[in-house]
């Protein structure tokens, strides 16, 4: 099926603050792209062979696109160098996922915190929870205004946004905003480790669900492959090649196994098959964090091998 | 886009008697009318090709299910019940339930009720098998679900009967005010009374999937407001659906001896066999969506806030999509049928329901040597599901 491989075009790149850009991203010929809600993020696997974790900033009710923004690390390992610098229209992106381990929660209110490019997951939940009618506010801090993206986005929202250019105003007041445990209000946090350390500081000893905080703990999991692999169904005898491009379910498939699936974007689970050997690089929405690392079972429709072998219980 | 045009008129009744008993003729003629078709009875238009419908299930920004996933249209009408929270609503409010049922739900999470399901399976069988014709469908199929979900629920034991009359009137209203709804509506206030009150916290045990929904409250990934009617869902749709999925794959069994003697001789075909006999069957046939704006379909503008009526069943048939489509055959690929539905909706149970049937036929493949029809099989009507009354077997063990 022409909608299933998750190899997808940049569409459009733009400036949005110094030292940000935002990547739009959509299929080769159209289509829809996985759902995914506020507080996703997906894995994109650079042409130079780098995968970077991106927070999903753009608009769900737009399902043919993706939107991330990214920042310039001047210390980071050059994935954000290259979107920056090599990175153009047209070019070819992976992706993994989305997946989401900071999904807005139900709740009267609402304080986001964002620090710097932690905006970006904070950006579709607060249209969400402008949508849902929720008592929000958005204390945006930075370094300086002119390196604070999506700030036009905000506009609208008047003061339900506090801006805090750290140039301009210093640090965030974090004890005039967070003066003590709410019960009705849910706390939500992503930027850069200090900041987070500091909030979660100030929310120690709530109850626990109250303050949601994301950070991207950059993982060393080695470059992705992107020449076949050796594939080895062992309850059947066989062993193909897997070439990029082509699904470990269809190789499967094409070697007689049968492997029932249904979404074929990683999302419904039904293709869940166990590991038997070699570490397979997960490309699904479903495991967390722990689950992966594991590495004894793996979605065949999108998820694909990062050893020269590997070996499943087909 | 193609040009705009007026789908053509159907005057049958997808809901009327000569149709649930049967519904694969009128399933062609609209099939085969046009991608889409407009339903004068009701009012709504019809989707019937597995290319359509597809799209229609996973395009929940064009059509919603917060207006009602059955005739009714909550845009103007009052609902029988309280709305689902996953059912009967769109993202953002459908997203919190969703993500909460979805991992309690989860293949992984179900890992741990595998040995038990299997060896519930076996003693079931035991005593089941102990005569060599019995009728299927509550010896069986419902039997099987009746005894492992409840318990996997939390269920307390009183009362566990309501639960498939429930299930039975809740799929009756999603069509339109006929017969088989007003048969079910007497007993509702009593039967939903008594679902009602088994989604509250005190009546569930400590370690079942009500418990987990009300842990999720406690995280605050749900509000308190909320969990009884997550748990009510699992009450809903977690029954009926799999007792009709059952029965669809002993009939489908005891209709093709020859796909019988494969699974016997390749037992891990089970998962296969039960998602074939899903598309095959279809135990839920049709789900509404409400047009959000304009929506234009196969070359027919939905107008806003008009009904779309889906039928899974005609898709799962159509041969755009399928070889072959009315045999039931495990040498196919039933990946990518629609019986479950697709996209965000697309039912969380799934991999419960999948787990059932690979206990039972796994079960059922080492001892019966073939199974049979024993006498002629009786349709049970309802207007979304595809069902058995009655399904007398006969098994010829090993």
């Amino acid at each position: 099926m022409a909608d299933t491989a998750i190899e997808l075009r940049v569409a459009a790149k733009d400036r949005a603050a110094d030292g940000v850009v935002t990547l739009t991203l959509a299929r080769p010929g159209g289509g829809r792209l996985p759902d995914w809600a506020p507080g996703a993020h997906v894995d994109l696997v650079l042409p130079n062979g780098l995968t970077r974790q991106y927070s999903l900033c753009g608009d769900r009710w737009d399902a043919r696109t993706y939107r991330v923004g990214v920042l310039r690390e001047p210390g980071g390992r050059g994935g954000s160098a290259f979107v920056h610098d090599e990175l153009g229209v047209g070019d070819p992106v992976g992706i993994g996922g989305p997946r989401n381990n900071f999904r807005l929660v139900p709740s009267d209110r609402y304080l986001f915190i964002a620090g710097g490019i932690g905006i970006t997951p904070l950006l579709p939940m607060v249209r969400q929870a402008e949508m849902l009618g929720a008592d929000w506010r958005l204390l945006y801090g930075g370094r300086s205004r002119a390196s604070m993206a999506f700030l036009d986005e905000l506009e609208p929202y008047g003061d339900r946004v506090t801006v805090v250019p750290q140039d301009e105003q210093g640090l965030l007041d974090l004890a005039a905003w967070l003066p003590g445990e709410d019960p009705s209000t849910k706390v939500y946090c992503c930027g850069p480790a200090p900041l987070l350390e500091a909030v979660e500081e100030r929310c120690a000893g709530w109850r626990r669900g109250l303050l949601r905080t994301e950070r991207f703990v950059a993982r060393e999991s080695g470059a992705v492959r992107d020449e076949p692999f050796e594939l080895e169904l062992r309850r059947s005898g066989v062993t193909v090649a897997v070439p990029p491009g082509l699904s470990v379910l269809d190789a499967a498939c094409a070697a007689g196994a049968s492997v029932l699936s249904s979404c074929r974007q990683g999302l419904c689970g039904t293709c869940e098959t166990a590991v038997l050997g070699g570490v397979p690089d997960h490309r699904d929405s479903i495991l967390d964090d722990d689950e992966r690392e594991a590495g004894d079972c793996m979605f065949v429709c999108v998820s694909r091998s990062r050893t020269e072998r590997l070996v499943l219980d087909l | 886009m193609s040009t705009v045009q007026a789908p053509p008129a159907i005057d049958a009744d997808p809901f009327g008697h000569e149709h649930l008993e049967d519904p694969l003729p009128l399933h062609e003629r609209l099939r085969e009318a046009a991608p889409v078709t407009y339903l004068t009875r009701y009012d709504v238009f019809a989707l019937a090709r597995y290319e359509h419908v597809r799209a229609a299930l996973t395009d929940w920004q064009g059509l919603q299910s917060a207006a009602g996933v059955g005739l009714s249209n909550f845009r103007h009408e009052k609902p029988w019940r309280p709305p689902s929270l996953l059912l009967e609503a769109d993202p953002p409010r459908h997203d919190a339930p969703r993500a909460v049922l979805a991992k309690v739900l989860g293949p992984r999470a179900l890992r741990r009720l595998r040995e038990s399901w299997f060896a519930d399976a076996e003693r079931l069988l035991d005593e089941v098998l102990s005569g060599s014709e019995f009728d299927a469908v509550p010896r069986l199929a419902e039997a099987f679900p009746l005894r492992v979900f409840p318990d996997a629920v939390g269920l307390g034991r009183d009362g566990r009967e309501n639960l498939l009359p429930y299930g039975d009137h809740l799929f009756n209203a999603f069509g339109p005010e006929n017969d088989l709804v007003r048969k079910g509506q007497p007993r509702m206030p009593e039967v939903s009374g008594w679902v009602n009150a088994q989604c509250a916290r005190d009546r569930l045990s400590p370690d079942g999937f009500g418990a987990q929904i009300w842990a999720a409250a406690d995280r605050g990934d749900i509000t308190p407001e909320q969990a009884p009617l997550v748990v009510r869902s699992l009450l809903s749709a977690g029954v009926d659906t799999t007792v009709h999925g059952l029965a669809a794959v002993l009939y489908a069994f005891a209709m093709n001896p020859g796909q019988w003697r494969r699974l016997r001789d390749e037992p891990h075909l089970a998962r296969t066999a039960f998602d074939e006999a899903v598309r095959w069957q279809s135990p839920v046939q049709t789900f509404f969506r409400t047009a959000v704006g304009d929506q234009e379909i196969g070359g027919t503008v939905i107008p806003d806030g008009r009904k779309v009526l889906m039928f899974l069943g005609a898709a799962n048939r159509d041969p755009r999509r399928w070889d072959d489509p009315d045999a039931f055959d495990l040498s196919r690929d039933p990946s990518g049928h629609v019986g479950f539905g697709m996209g965000l909706h697309q039912c969380v149970g799934q991999h419960v329901a999948r787990l059932e049937s690979e206990a039972l036929l796994t079960a059922l493949a080492r001892r019966a040597d073939r199974i049979e029809l024993a006498a002629t099989p009786v349709r049970h009507h309802n207007n979304t599901l595809r069902a058995w009354k009655s399904l007398p077997i006969r098994v010829h063990l090993r």
